[in-house]
C-alpha cells in the first residue's frame, strides 16, 4: 500500500529515547548503535533466581571483580551493532573468498614448496583449536557479562572465533590435505608443543570472571598469537616461499588489527575507572602473559627456530606497550 | 572419509570438519566442570555426535547472506523516514499498536539473545552449541531492528520514548518478562523447549504473521520490513527448536516425561503471553487482517495438531492446555481489551471503543461469544463516556503467581464465572488464573513463590521512583507509581482528544493536501 504524500517539514516532539537523552545530557539524536546498545540489559525486578547459579540475579555485576558504576562506559569505539558488524564481515569475507578462489585458480598452494607447506599446516591448523576455545569463552561474557555494550561485541568476538577457526580449516582444504587436519587435531592433543596452550585454554573454560576471559581471550592470547604467528611466521613464510598463506590469513590479520581497537578501549576505560581496576588487570594480564608466553615458546621454536626468543620478545613488548597505553602499568 | 579429496567434500562432511571438528573433549579440565548445567535437569544425553545439524550454514556464508538483508532493510527503513512515511499508515490509532510492540517485543528478543549465548556456552554438543549461538547473534539483530525501526516514530508520537526504563517496570509488560526470566532461569535443556520449541515453533507464528500482515495493510513499511527481514532467521530457530527436541527424546526414553511437562507447561505460558497479541489484531489494527480467533485456528489448532501428530511417534502428546486455549480464543482478547480500556491511567497508549463497524466486525467474527457478553459492555462503556463518565477502574488488580496476568479469565465452560485457583505453599496462600498456572505452582513452587509482581510490590512501597523516601509518614505507595513508571501523561487513556490524534490529522492534512 503506498500514499502519495507531499514533502513536508515537522517538528518532531523528541529527538530520542528518554533513556539516550539523559545519557547525553540533552534531547538530540542518538547514534543507531546507541539506539541498540544503551540501558537495554534488564537491571532490577527479576522474577526468579537462576537455578543454575541461584547466588545471583539473571544479569549480575558481581559476576566479575572488576567493578564499574556505569557498565555503558565501555563502549565500542567500531560502534558495532549487528548490522555495520555483519556488513564488515561481509565485506572481508568477499576478499577472502576471492583470495582462495584465486589461490584454487592459479593452482598456487599445488605449486607450494613441500617443505614451506608442511612447516605453515604445523603450525597454523591447530590454531582452529585455539579459535574453538576463544569463541566457547566469548560466548561466556555474551553470555553472563553486565551490559549490552560488552556482552554484543563478546557475542561478535565469539562468532568471529569461529569464522577464524573455519578459515583456518580451509587451508587444509585449499591444500587438498585433509590427513593434516587430523595430525593437527593429534598434535593439539597429544603433541608435547600444544599441550601448554590446550591446558591454559581449558583451564579458561572454567573461569567464572567474564572480565578475565576477555583479558585472557581477547587481549593477552590473541595479542600475543596474532602477531607472532600471523604476522611474524606468515612473513617469514613469505620471505621463504612467496605469499600464498598470506593470501589466506588475511582475514585473521584485518581481523585482528580491527578487534585490537576494541579491546583495548575497554581496557583503557575499565582501568581508567579506579585503582582497583587498573590493580586486578594488571594482575591478570601479568598472569595470563605467563602462562601464554610459556605456552607459545614451543611454537615458536618450530616456527622460528633459534629466532624464537627473539620474535617472542618483540611481541611481548607490542603487548606490554598496549598495555601501558590502555593506562595499566605491569 | 577419503583423506585425500578435500575437494569433493559433501555439504555435510565439510560443515562436520567446521564446527563438530573444531571440538575436542577436555582433559585438563573434566568435562562436567566445563560443561557444569547438562545434568541437573535430569535429561540424558549419551552421544551428542547424533545430534542433526538442522542448517549448515558456515560464518562466511552467513555473513554474505545477513549483511546483504541488513543492506537492504536500512536503505528501506532510512527512504520510509525521510518521507515521513509515518504519515501514510491508515490511521492514528495504528500507532498503539507499535507502543505495545516497543515495549513488548524487542525486550524479550533481548532476553532470547542472552539466553541463547548461555545455552550457546553450556551445551556439550558442538552442534547445538554453534547453532544456539547462531540464534544468539541473529536475535541481536531483532531486537536492535526493532528498535530502530521503531525509533523514528518516537521523534513524533508519545507513548514510546520510555520503553527501556518500562520493561522491568510497566505492570503490563511484566507477563513477558516473567516469562522470559522462567525461560533463562531453567537449564539449558528447558530453554530450549521453552523458547526453542513451544515459543520459536509452535507460537512464533502466531506472533509475527499478524504482525508482520498487519503493518503491511496498515500502511507501515518499516515494521513490516524488519518482520519480513527477520523470518528467514526465524526459519533457521525453528528447525533448531524442533531439532532439540528430537533429540533429546532420541537420546533416552526417561526423557519424554520431562520433556512433555515442559511442553505443557510452555505452550501454556506462551498462550497466556499471547493474549495481547491477539488484542491487536482484534482492537488495535486500523485495517484488520484476521482475527485472533482465525488466526488461532490456522497456527495452533490445524499446524499445531498436525506438529503433534508428527511428534506423536516419539510419545508426545498434544499439550493439555489444548482443549482450554481453543474455548479461550473467543474471550481472551475482548477480556484485554476491556481490561486496558478500563484501567486508562496505567498504560503509555491509548484505548478506545469499537466503533460501530468494528463492533459489527467482532459480532461476525465472534458469533459465539461477542454479542452475548461483550458487545452490551462496549456499549455500556461507550455510553458512560459519552456521559462524561468515563470508566476508571483505580484499583489494585489480583495477579497469577505464575503468569502474572490479571486475574481476569473465565471458568472453563462457564463465561459468566471467574476462574480462580489458589494453593497454600508454607502457610502463605498462592493465587492463580487457571487450573494450568496453578499445576506449574505445584511442580516448582520454591521458584514460584519469588515471582515479582507488580501490584503487590506496588502495595508494599516497592514501587517509588528514586529519590522517594518510601519511610517518610505520609508516603503513599499509589501516588508515586506514576512517576517510577515514568509515564507521560499525553500517552495514556484515549486516542480520542488526544495528542496523537490531533498531530497525526494535522500532519497527515499537510502532506496529503494540494
Ligand atoms: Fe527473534
Ligand atoms: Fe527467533
Ligand atoms: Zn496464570
Amino acid at each position: 500500500m503506498s500514499m502519495d504524500l507531499r514533502t513536508i517539514s515537522i517538528t518532531p516532539l523528541r529527538q530520542t529515547f528518554g533513556h539516550l537523552a539523559r545519557r547525553m545530557g540533552a534531547d538530540k539524536p542518538a547514534t543507531r548503535y546507541m539506539e541498540a546498545t544503551m540501558d537495554l540489559q534488564p537491571v532490577e525486578n527479576y522474577h526468579y533466581r537462576p537455578t543454575w547459579e541461584p547466588q545471583y540475579e539473571i544479569f549480575d555485576a558481581r559476576r566479575t571483580r572488576i567493578v564499574m558504576h556505569d557498565w555503558y562506559a565501555l563502549k565500542d569505539p567500531r560502534q558495532y551493532y549487528y548490522g555495520p558488524w555483519t556488513l564488515a564481515r561481509g565485506r572481508m569475507g568477499e576478499t577472502a573468498g576471492g583470495d582462495f578462489d584465486l589461490v584454487d585458480e592459479l593452482g598456487l598452494a599445488a605449486a607450494y614448496p613441500a617443505e614451506g607447506r608442511d612447516l605453515a599446516l604445523r603450525v597454523l591448523l591447530p590454531l582452529r583449536h585455539v579459535a574453538w576455545a576463544s569463541n566457547i569463552n566469548n560466548a561466556y561474557v555474551s553470555a553472563y557479562g553486565y551490559g549490552i555494550a560488552i556482552t554484543q561485541a563478546a557475542c561478535y568476538a565469539s562468532m568471529d572465533q569461529l569464522g577464524v577457526a573455519q578459515y583456518v580449516t580451509r587451508l587444509a582444504i585449499a591444500f587438498d590435505d585433509l590427513e593434516s587436519l587430523a595430525s593437527a587435531k593429534s598434535a593439539w592433543l597429544e603433541g608435547r608443543e600444544w599441550q601448554e596452550l590446550r591446558h591454559f585454554v581449558e583451564d579458561l573454560m572454567v573461569e567464572h570472571d567474564w572480565f578475565a576471559l576477555l583479558v585472557a581471550q581477547d587481549f593477552v592470547i590473541d595479542g600475543l598469537l596474532y602477531p607472532l604467528l600471523y604476522e611474524r611466521f606468515n612473513d617469514k613464510l613469505n620471505a621463504a616461499y612467496g605469499p600464498v598463506f598470506s593470501m589466506l590469513t588475511r582475514f585473521q590479520r584485518e581481523w585482528a588489527g580491527e578487534t585490537a581497537k576494541w579491546i583495548d578501549s575497554v581496557l583503557k576505560v575499565a582501568a581508567g575507572e579506579s585503582p582497583e581496576n587498573k590493580a586486578q588487570l594488571a594482575v591478570w594480564i601479568n598472569d595470563f602473559r605467563e602462562r601464554t608466553v610459556k605456552a607459545l615458546t614451543p611454537i615458536a621454536t618450530i616456527a622460528f627456530g633459534d629466532k624464537a626468543t627473539a620474535m617472542l620478545d618483540e611481541v611481548i613488548l607490542q603487548l606490554n606497550t598496549r598495555a601501558a597505553k590502555a593506562g595499566i602499568p605491569l | 572419509m577419503d583423506m585425500k579429496t578435500s575437494k569433493k567434500l559433501g555439504l555435510k562432511e565439510r560443515y562436520t570438519m567446521m564446527t563438530r571438528d573444531l571440538a575436542w573433549d577436555t582433559t585438563y579440565q573434566p568435562m562436567d566442570k566445563v560443561f557444569p548445567q547438562v545434568g541437573y535437569e535430569g535429561i540424558k544425553i549419551h552421544d551428542w555426535d547424533k545430534w542433526e545439524d538442522p542448517f549448515r550454514l558456515t560464518m562466511d556464508a552467513y555473513w554474505k547472506y545477513q549483511a546483504e538483508k541488513e543492506r537492504k532493510l536500512y536503505a528501506i527503513l532510512d527512504a520510509f523516514n525521510q518521507n515521513n512515511g509515518h504519515l501514510s499508515v491508515t490511521d492514528g490509532r495504528y500507532i498503539n499498536v507499535l507502543k505495545l510492540f516497543l515495549g513488548s517485543t524487542p525486550p524479550l528478543e533481548l532476553m532470547a539473545a542472552r539466553g541463547f549465548s548461555m545455552v550457546g556456552r553450556q551445551m556439550v554438543g558442538a552442534g547445538p552449541r554453534v547453532a544456539c549461538q547462531m540464534q544468539a547473534v541473529d536475535e541481536y539483530r531483532h531486537f536492535q531492528t526493532q528498535i530502530h525501526s521503531i525509533s523514528n516514530y518516537n521523534k513524533f508520537y508519545n507513548g514510546m520514548d520510555e520503553f527501556a526504563h518500562q520493561q522491568s517496570r510497566m505492570w503490563y509488560l511484566s507477563d513477558g518478562k516473567s516469562f522470559f526470566d522462567d525461560a533463562i532461569t531453567a537449564g539449558p535443556f528447558e530453554f530450549m523447549v521453552a523458547i526453542g520449541f513451544a515459543f520459536e515453533y509452535v507460537l512464533t507464528n502466531i506472533l509475527f504473521v499478524p504482525f508482520i500482515s498487519g503493518a503491511a495493510y496498515n500502511g507501515d513499511m518499516a515494521a513490516m520490513t524488519v518482520g519480513f527481514s527477520a523470518q528467514s532467521d526465524e526459519a533457521r530457530h525453528m528447525t533448531l527448536g524442533l531439532e532439540c527436541i528430537k533429540f533429546m527424546l532420541e537420546q533416552d526414553p526417561d526423557n519424554l516425561a520431562i520433556v512433555q511437562r515442559w511442553i505443557d507447561k510452555w505452550t501454556w505460558r506462551g498462550t497466556r503471553k499471547l493474549a495481547s497479541v491477539g488484542m491487536m489484531m482484534d482492537y488495535m489494527l486500523p485495517k484488520r487482517i484476521m482475527s485472533f480467533k482465525e488466526a488461532w485456528e490456522i497456527y495452533f489448532e490445524q499446524n499445531g495438531a498436525a506438529l503433534f501428530t508428527d511428534l506423536a511417534r516419539y510419545g508426545v502428546t498434544i499439550p493439555k492446555c489444548f482443549a482450554q486455549t481453543v474455548e479461550e480464543k473467543e474471550h481472551v482478547t475482548h477480556q484485554s481489551w476491556l481490561g486496558f480500556y478500563m484501567k486508562p491511567e496505567s498504560t503509555p497508549f491509548h484505548t478506545w471503543i469499537p466503533g460501530p463497524d468494528e463492533l459489527d466486525w467482532l459480532s461476525e467474527k465472534y458469533p459465539n461469544t461477542f454479542d452475548k457478553y461483550y458487545r452490551p459492555m462496549y456499549e455500556y462503556l461507550d455510553a458512560q463516556e459519552k456521559a462524561g463518565n468515563r470508566f476508571n477502574n483505580k484499583t489494585q488488580p489480583m495477579n497469577c503467581q505464575v503468569c502474572v496476568n490479571t486475574i481476569k479469565y473465565n471458568e472453563p465452560g462457564d463465561p459468566m464465572e471467574m476462574c480462580f485457583r489458589e494453593t497454600v505453599y508454607q502457610g502463605e496462600k498462592f493465587h492463580f488464573c487457571s487450573g494450568h498456572c496453578q499445576e506449574i505452582f505445584e511442580d516448582e513452587p520454591e521458584k514460584y513463590i519469588q515471582t515479582y509482581i507488580s501490584s503487590h510490590q506496588a502495595l508494599q512501597g516497592n514501587c517509588a521512583p528514586e529519590g522517594v523516601d518510601t519511610h517518610a509518614p505520609d508516603f503513599n505507595p499509589g501516588s508515586h507509581i506514576a512517576d517510577y513508571w515514568r509515564l507521560d501523561p499525553r500517552a495514556t487513556g484515549d486516542f480520542n482528544g488526544s495528542e496523537d490524534q490531533k498531530n497525526f490529522a494535522a500532519w497527515r492534512d499537510l502532506a496529503t493536501k494540494n
